[in-house]
């Protein structure tokens, strides 16, 4: 395959509630930033792809209107996924390789504020048996905790453990909307939310966006001193019915990170996209990190969870840590569906 | 590095109607996949990848349906992915799937492509209220109308083109067991009475709102020569593209849009074509409006900017004609709007591998696809023939 890097990547300061933007005054200061930091501007990108979802937009065609903001004129190669931006980063991962264009823009956003985002997600569900039952995403989740606890692979204090370590290392996060130190057992004499889970055990309702630049070979290396160059990447997806899979295991993000290469090679840092708290021990198991110290360093998605770009986030927190020689190589994961169905596995490394 | 060859191995669609009722979503999904794979002679499990368009999830009501359907399309453990690029999706999909063969990651994929109208209303779907935007609140007729009386008035086109089009374009749909519109009656009069709707685009210049989906199968070289070896043609891709251009601009022509003579342009260069009139076949083209028929003749290079219509009242874009556009009756006769893209798409792979029936064109052997979408904006395009490229 050819050397693709991350070169750039900006992303808003994650909020509860953007209410004085719209979805395009929120993602121009992004997309702007991210092309600035490698003294690009859209004429120098040869493909653009970008992740939104209507249903969050509350219109159809809502990435129409975010086109517009990057100005693409004269018409340009561009594509739009309904799915998170770290799938739009694979499509233009995947034009890359065909060897005629050597840049991409790719970005994200979403507002989740305008709605109720649990009620909203539940239109995702099938629309004939499920969907009219209207369950929401944290008591799906709450089922999946349940299933891990019962299964003895998992614990309420080792679920806190998630919570507090993650909000302690959003600390550093500037973007961090959800960010304190407090001891985990604490945390456990709140009250249920869902049983088993508590408050704290969920990723925040986020507004925000992202925008990450790729480039090939030489076209990165000339414009950054340090790529973070994707050495694999793959997703896979489950069913989405809940019975038809084992809600324990992640067999897809195991099968992602087999093929992308996850075990070929020491990994310095993860950032797993893990909505709930008990999602991130069943990634760490199904990628082979169970133990790994440097999970989430950003705070991970418990921190700030925009929808449509907390999984390209991740890449971009992976690939910053390498561009600054804090990490050689590291592990990214994206995620969608209910109960983690869908998953994405980047592996991103520095040149030694 | 670079691109590998990659040919359509398997096409299917559904019977495309008003209101397939007899199916859900995964039904009609299904029925369209089963079918090229059965044209491929393939089965669910022989398939790397899958990827999945359509237009708006509000036109079914349906958050991102690709994750309820992922079971139906046999994607458990394999990727599935979801484009989405307004009207231009089916024909974008398509070639988001093909490049997965180009660049060498997957040997057999299925791309497919919907929309089960019957759900939802799509012109209302496509009329919410934006927050500090003109409300449109007429679908896309009443967005489109203006563009069309603007080429009326450049082109100096007589009022009965439209016309010629819509008759011309549902006489094909009567030879395609698909179509949603079999209109066995239909004469030139009867389009010319029908309502007028967005003046001047009259009710029976318009195209219908569908259920409908189509599906297709992209094979690597080695699956396509053994297809061939087998006596089962594929359709070869000799190139693909897409441009995108800004809906709110005033450097734009939304009549003669240069995102499409972009993408026309360079589709045409990596398949060797000079000049598209004489070199290509046939054309399968979005037409959702009759007056586009002109429009995009001229925006695609089939004739100079002006004389677009001349080409329609000539006959020339007849089944019989030196350049017939739109054999299977086109998004006239049929507009399941996520799969109206790769339904043209579709129908260019079906002539060169010879396998249009009642529509084939005669020795057809370069087929060009075309898919637009958005304001006049969204542009994707690809190039089919029987030879090896």
């Amino acid at each position: 395959m050819r050397d693709v890097a991350v070169i750039s990547f900006a992303q808003a300061k994650n909020q509860r509630r953007v209410a004085d933007l719209n979805e395009v005054e929120m993602l121009m200061p992004v997309t702007g930033q991210v092309l600035d930091q490698v003294g690009m501007t859209i004429d120098d990108i040869g493909f653009t792809c970008s992740g939104s979802s209507d249903y969050l937009a509350g219109v159809g065609f809502s990435f129409v209107s975010t086109l517009d903001g990057v100005g693409p004129w004269p018409p340009i190669q561009e594509s739009h996924v309904e799915m998170d931006g770290a799938f739009a980063l694979y499509e233009a991962w995947v034009k890359i390789q065909l060897g005629e264009i050597d840049t991409a823009l790719v970005y994200c956003y979403s507002k989740s504020s305008p709605g109720d985002l649990p009620m909203v997600l539940t239109r995702q569900l099938d629309p004939y048996t499920v969907a009219p039952l209207w369950p929401d995403t944290v008591s799906l989740a709450a089922l999946q905790a349940r299933a891990l606890i019962d299964a003895g692979r998992t614990t309420e204090p080792e679920m806190a453990e998630v919570a507090a370590r993650s909000r302690r290392s959003a600390l550093d996060n500037p973007n961090a909307q959800l960010a304190w130190d407090r001891p985990a057992g604490d945390l456990l004499t709140e009250d249920y939310h869902v049983a088993p889970l508590r408050k704290h055990d969920c990723a925040p309702i986020t507004d925000g966006a992202a925008a990450v630049v790729l480039a090939a070979g030489d076209a990165a290396r000339r414009r950054v001193e340090r790529p973070a160059w994707i050495r694999g990447i793959d997703h896979r997806i489950e069913p989405m019915a809940l019975g038809l899979r084992d809600l324990t295991v992640s067999a897809s993000t195991r099968l992602a990170g087999e093929k992308a290469g996850v075990a070929d090679g020491p990994v310095d840092v993860a950032e797993l996209h893990a909505p709930f708290t008990h999602q991130e021990l069943i990634l760490r198991e199904a990628l082979g990190l169970v133990d790994h110290q440097n999970v989430n360093p950003s705070g991970g998605a418990l921190s700030a969870n925009p929808m449509l770009a907390a999984g390209l986030i991740r890449i971009g927190e992976v690939a910053t840590r390498i561009s600054s020689g804090e990490a050689d190589r590291g592990v990214a994961h994206a995620t969608s569906g209910p109960c983690l169905q869908q998953n994405l596995v980047c592996v991103l490394e520095g040149e030694s | 590095m670079g691109k590998d060859r990659v040919a359509v191995i398997g096409v299917g669609q559904t019977e495309h109607r008003a209101t397939r009722g007899d199916v859900s979503m995964a039904g009609l999904v299904r029925e369209a996949a089963q079918r090229a794979l059965a044209d491929a002679q393939l089965t669910w499990s022989d398939i790397d990848a899958v990827v999945i368009g359509k237009a708006p999830d509000f036109f079914e009501g349906v958050m991102m349906p690709e994750l309820f359907l992922a079971d139906a399309l046999g994607s458990t453990g394999k990727p599935l992915f979801r484009v989405h690029t307004a009207g231009s999706v089916g024909g974008s999909t398509a070639i988001v799937a093909a490049q997965l063969v180009q660049a060498g990651i997957h040997e057999r994929v299925l791309t497919v492509a919907f929309e089960k109208q019957s759900e939802s209303e799509a012109m209302w779907a496509l009329s919410l209220p934006i927050p500090f935007t003109p409300p449109l609140h007429a679908g896309a007729g009443g967005y489109f109308a203006p563009h069309i009386r603007s080429y009326m008035r450049r082109s100096k086109a007589p009022d009965h083109i439209g016309i010629l089009v819509a008759v011309k374009d549902r006489l094909n749909a009567l030879k395609n067991p698909y179509a949603h519109l079999h209109e066995h009656d239909i004469t030139f009069d009867s389009v010319k009475d029908s309502l007028m709707l967005w003046d001047p685009i009259r009710y029976a210049e318009t195209c219908p709102s569908s259920d409908g989906a189509c599906a297709l199968v992209l094979g690597s070289e080695q699956v396509a020569d053994d297809a061939a070896a087998e006596g089962r043609a594929p359709a070869w891709i000799h190139g693909t593209a897409m441009r995108s251009e800004p809906t709110l601009s005033a450097d734009r022509d939304t009549v003669l849009p240069l995102g499409g003579a972009l993408c026309a342009a360079d589709v045409y260069k990596q398949a060797g074509i000079t000049n598209p009139r004489t070199d290509v076949d046939c054309v399968e083209m979005y037409v959702p409006f009759s007056w586009f028929e002109p429009m995009w003749l001229e925006n695609l290079g089939f004739a100079e900017p002006g004389d677009g219509w001349r080409m329609v009242e000539d006959g020339a874009t007849e089944l019989g004609g030196d350049l017939p556009i739109n054999m299977s009756g086109g998004v006239l006769s049929s507009n399941p709007i996520g799969a109206s893209g790769m339904l043209r798409f579709a129908e260019a792979s079906m002539q060169v591998r010879g396998g249009a029936g009642d529509h084939q064109v005669d020795g057809a052997k370069l087929a060009v696809g075309h898919a637009y979408g958005g304001g006049s904006q969204f542009f994707a395009m690809w190039v089919v023939g029987s030879a090896k490229p």
